[in-house]
């Protein structure tokens, strides 16, 4: 085995090797490939399995190394010397912890490339016809290339969204780049780098498909707007982050895991009061600030809320950055960064009075796990529902972290990136499937510029017998979300969180208990709504789905979405506790920690507790919607039941309307008439327009400078002496008495000087 | 006996009206006479300064006869020209003899 | 000052030479100007014989008023022209004037000035006219300036005859 005579130059060149292909695929497809679709598959998939292979390497020597906590596979070196001993460093760090995150990060990566290739090979949209319709826009699936006018009276046609699939690899070889880059950091810095790589990217995926409309639907958001969205509200959480970061490195004078996070020292030294100024808040040590500050980053990456509002419309992105953004990576970067941060998040922690950021964390992760479950049962929309879960099972996460079980919180972020990304694949194979349906059944009709919406699952039904392999995996995913007992790997991670929860605040277990019995609930209400029953449209009877490409990642999810699981089940549990050789993941991530977290002692209370919710919450969804199928036309019955809430949930709360009245339209107001007319154009033009006919006006003045007086002078001394010479020439009158008299008068100015000067001295 | 200067102021007198004369009358005969007026102006003068200042010499008297000469040369030439000019322009006036002009 | 003979007929011999040279710059009639040309002219001869040169009194009569005086006359004849009033005074006769003025307050100052109340300093001698006429013809007399004289008038006849030949 080669890696058991891998020298340590070699594992650390290894670890930096790894961010590497997914990058230069980005580059490459750029730059080269960008015309060929076929070559840019290969570039980007054989990227990320390179990255996938060399992770791999790196993971099995890092679990072969007795002592990885203490010791980490890290390299660094000095990337921007500040003065003669500081400066900022750039390095890699493969703790336990990293070495999860290299477990799970490439593994839904590569599963989502390959889907990607299979996914953006066929589809189209609506978009708008500007100017003259070339007939350019419109080779794909309209075969008529005919143009529509819809209610607002633009014209609008078919566009072929197949044909920027190379830029689609490129963009999200940059991203899963960005997420390894993070993975891999060892100071806050690069993460912040890798952070920000994903937002950018993240603003390009969601807004992919940039043209997009929807005619008919004003109130709907668009791909554009959405990725305006989904990037200024992550900026929101950032600006809050870089402040906590920048307070950290000028606290400590280092930003690197190790010196902070593994440094009893500095920990203690970060355990001063904040503000020692202001009374009230005197007990806020630093460390509490900065934990805060860094949270706040969490809560806009993460969605959590308050800024939980993008994450839904997100949703406009093509479905593979869905599984992406919202599953794998970069929510998931957000949950990492508070677990990564633990030992500062918890200092004067002393196990029953949790920390001010552990607080927030709790408060905010627990509110939100079930405020996203509640919403997320009334939604229409196969990917909308999916979107809400993520952000609750987010807020668990959180939760966790808050209120200290640092194992839970890296288990569930494992398991829930590996079926959530299961899910969403699964719900894209499903829309693709209804697509196709509605493109046989409607073969010989027309179009309306209406979108035939086939991602409301209102729309399908007795998808099971049309794509069954979509419908198992979607099963197997469904299910391990809702935390099925024992053959789901979601099982135990919650289970694990709401153990913890139970021994130390059981209100947060209650309410983690909640969201869980709605999640059980919807889970099962959106799997009877699209696969269970009869179909309810031509598009569900006619769906059909069978590219390999987005079929196989499917299925190896599922295999991992069941047995990953495995590796955290408790040494004391009955049976499989000792068959799985105890806590393996336990110890394994435990000792990132300079102290190792504790272990409960294997209570059945919250276990039972748990999974008689999820087994209930699983049967009332299967009573409303699998054992009754809904047919076509029929309402939800859920919404018969809760009446006025139902709309109140179907409208998430309402909160999107309340941000663009408070926030939004204030701003665009701003930046219209103040930034724009105001400032841009009345003042700096004002001012270059004043300046420019400032100078026009020396300018001017310098020509009259030169015609009147320069010329003047010149012109003017010669005019003035040959005027001169004109007045004088009529001294010449040709008259002798004239000269006679001047003559006379000469004499006697000379006589009289004479006479004065004989006579009268 | 009579002062000297009575008789300077005559001659004086003589002098500028014929000075006035010369300057101011259009007709050129009348210039000419004019000038025989100062000339003799002039005479008085010499005369009188012999008279009153040194008889014995006789500088004076000489000088004035031939002041006489070049007087009656003077007034020979100039009445010749003119004559001439009359014949010529059909005018004797000094004023419109000015092609020498600008 | 007491009033002798002598006096008066300076006074009138005055009166004669300054009003006939009045007459010859005021009048308008030419031939009138010249008749008292010839009035001043037989003014200042008399005043010649008071100032005791006879001789040059009888020279300016027979030259000035013999001769030059009906040279003028000849000449107005001559150039008389039928013509409308013409104005005896040019445009430039203020400046005339002044000059006039100045030129006899600049005389007057002087003469005044320097020569006020002189009185003969001898007599004449008697042999005066006889030693001028031997002066004329001698080497160390005025032959010279004579004989110049004599070329001058030479000149100045042939001259004119020239001139108003054409």
């Amino acid at each position: 085995m080669l890696f058991m005579n891998m020298s340590p130059q070699m594992l650390q060149l290894l670890v930096w090797l790894i961010p590497i292909p997914p990058i230069a695929a980005f580059f490459i497809i750029l730059l080269f490939t960008r015309g060929n679709k076929l070559a840019s598959d290969l570039v980007a998939v054989g990227a990320i399995l390179l990255t996938w292979v060399i992770a791999v390497l790196v993971l099995i020597a890092a679990l072969l190394m007795p002592h990885l906590g203490e010791e980490p596979i890290q390299a660094s070196f000095l990337w921007l010397p500040l003065g003669e001993a500081s400066g900022f460093r750039m390095g890699t760090l493969v703790d336990p912890l990293g070495a999860v995150m290299l477990f799970f990060v490439p593994l839904t990566a590569s599963m989502i490339f390959i889907y990607s290739t299979g996914y953006m090979a066929s589809g189209s949209y609506w978009t708008e016809v500007k100017g003259e319709a070339h007939g350019t826009e419109s080779h794909g699936s309209d075969e008529h290339g005919e143009v529509a006018i819809d209610s607002a009276g633009r014209k609008v046609t078919r566009f072929d969204a197949t044909r920027w699939k190379a830029r689609f690899m490129a963009f999200i070889g940059l991203f899963a780049g960005a997420m390894l880059l993070l993975s891999v950091a060892d100071n806050l810095l690069m993460l912040f780098i890798g952070w920000e790589i994903m937002g950018l990217c993240s603003y390009l995926l969601i807004g992919f498909w940039h043209n997009r409309i929807y005619p008919n639907q004003p109130k709907r958001i668009t791909p554009v707007g959405a990725s305006i969205k989904a990037f200024m509200t992550t900026r929101v959480g950032d600006v809050f982050m870089l402040l906590g970061i920048a307070w950290l490195y000028s606290f400590t004078g280092t930003l690197s895991f190790r010196d902070i996070l593994y440094n009893p020292e500095v920990l203690n030294a970060l355990n001063t009061p904040a503000f020692p100024n202001i009374p009230a808040l005197y007990p806020m040590s630093v460390a509490e600030a900065i934990g805060v500050l860094l949270f706040i980053g969490t809560i806009g990456k993460s969605a959590q809320f308050p800024l939980h509002t993008w994450l839904p419309d997100a949703m406009e992105g093509p479905t593979p950055v869905s599984a992406m953004i919202h599953a794998a990576t970069m929510v998931s970067a957000g949950v990492y960064l508070i677990i990564r941060m633990f030992p500062l998040m918890t200092v004067g922690w002393d196990g029953h009075h949790l920390t001010l950021p552990m607080q927030a964390m709790t408060v905010i992760g627990a509110f939100t796990a079930l405020f996203a479950a509640t919403i997320a049962t009334a939604q229409r929309d196969i990917k909308k529902v999916l979107a809400y879960s993520t952000i609750s099972q987010l807020g668990y996460m959180v939760a966790a972290v808050g209120i200290g079980a640092y194992v839970a919180a890296a288990f569930h972020l494992m398991t829930h990136a590996i079926f959530k990304a299961l899910l969403f694949m699964g719900s894209g194979s499903v829309i693709h499937a209804v697509e196709h349906g509605e493109e046989h059944a409607h073969h010989h009709g027309h179009h309306f510029p209406v979108d035939f919406d086939a991602q409301d699952m209102f729309n399908m039904g007795g998808l099971w017998k049309k794509i069954p392999v979509t419908a198992w995996t979607f099963l197997i995913g469904g299910l391990a979300l809702s935390g099925f007992p024992l053959v789901t790997a979601g099982f135990w991670s919650k289970d694990e969180i709401l153990a913890d929860a139970w021994a130390h605040q059981p209100i947060v277990f209650w309410v983690l208990a909640a969201a869980a019995f709605l999640t059980a609930f919807y889970t099962m209400r959106q799997i009877g709504l699209t696969f269970a029953g009869q179909p309810r449209t031509p598009a569900a009877e006619e769906a059909t789905q069978r590219d390999w490409r987005m079929n196989l990642p499917l299925v190896v999810l599922a295999v991992f979405a069941i047995f990953a699981g495995y590796v955290g089940v408790h040494e004391e549990f009955p049976v499989l506790g000792h068959l799985l050789g105890g806590n393996f993941f336990h110890r394994f991530v435990g000792s990132t920690l300079l102290v190792e977290p504790e272990k409960l002692p294997f209570d059945w209370t919250p276990v039972l507790l748990s999974v008689g919710i999820a087994l209930s919450g699983l049967l009332v969804g299967w009573l409303v919607y699998i054992v009754k199928p809904l047919k076509a036309g029929q309402s939800d019955p859920l919404a018969r039941l809760l009446g006025p809430i139902y709309t109140l949930l179907e409208n998430k709360y309402y909160f999107d309307e309340l941000y663009d009245l408070i926030f939004v339209r204030p701003a665009r107001w701003f930046a219209e008439k103040i930034v724009y007319l105001l400032l841009d154009r009345g003042v700096i033009d004002g001012f270059l327009h004043f300046v420019a006919r400032t100078f026009e006006w020396l300018a001017f003045r310098n020509k009259d400078f030169d015609t009147y007086i320069v010329n003047g002078a010149g012109d003017g001394v010669a005019e003035g002496i040959g005027n001169l010479g004109d007045s004088f020439k009529y001294v010449q009158s040709g008259r002798v008495q004239q000269y006679l008299a001047v003559v006379a008068l000469g004499v006697l100015m000379l006589a009289g000087v004479f006479a004065w000067a004989l006579f009268l001295r | 006996m009579i002062p000297l200067h009575w008789y300077l102021l005559v001659a004086a007198g003589l002098f500028v009206l014929g000075l006035y004369g010369v300057l101011a009358r259009r007709n050129a005969v009348a210039i000419l006479m004019s000038i025989e007026l100062m000339l003799n102006a002039v005479n008085i003068n010499l005369v009188a300064f012999w008279r009153y200042l040194a008889p014995e010499a006789l500088n004076g008297q000489v000088f004035a006869v031939f002041v006489f000469a070049v007087a009656a040369a003077e007034a020979a030439v100039g009445l010749a020209l003119i004559i001439s000019i009359y014949r010529n322009r059909q005018t004797v006036i000094a004023e419109d003899v000015n092609m020498l002009k600008w | 000052m007491t009033i002798t003979p002598v006096t008066i007929a300076f006074a009138i011999m005055a009166i004669f030479a300054l009003g006939g040279g009045l007459g010859v710059v005021a009048n308008r009639n030419l031939v009138h100007a010249a008749l008292f040309l010839v009035l001043s002219l037989f003014g200042i001869a008399g005043l010649f014989v008071l100032l005791e040169a006879p001789f040059l009194a009888a020279v300016q009569v027979l030259v000035y008023v013999g001769a030059i005086s009906v040279l003028i006359t000849i000449t107005i004849m001559v150039t008389r022209r039928i013509m409308g009033i013409t104005e005896t005074i040019n445009r430039q006769w203020p400046v005339a004037a002044i000059a006039a003025a100045l030129t006899l307050v600049t005389l007057g100052f002087v003469i005044l000035s320097q020569f006020s109340g002189q009185m003969p300093v001898a007599d004449v001698p008697p042999d005066t006219i006889a030693r001028m006429g031997a002066a004329f013809a001698s080497h160390q007399g005025y032959m010279l300036p004579f004989e110049v004289a004599s070329v001058l008038l030479l000149a100045a006849l042939i001259g004119a005859i020239v001139v108003a030949r054409d």
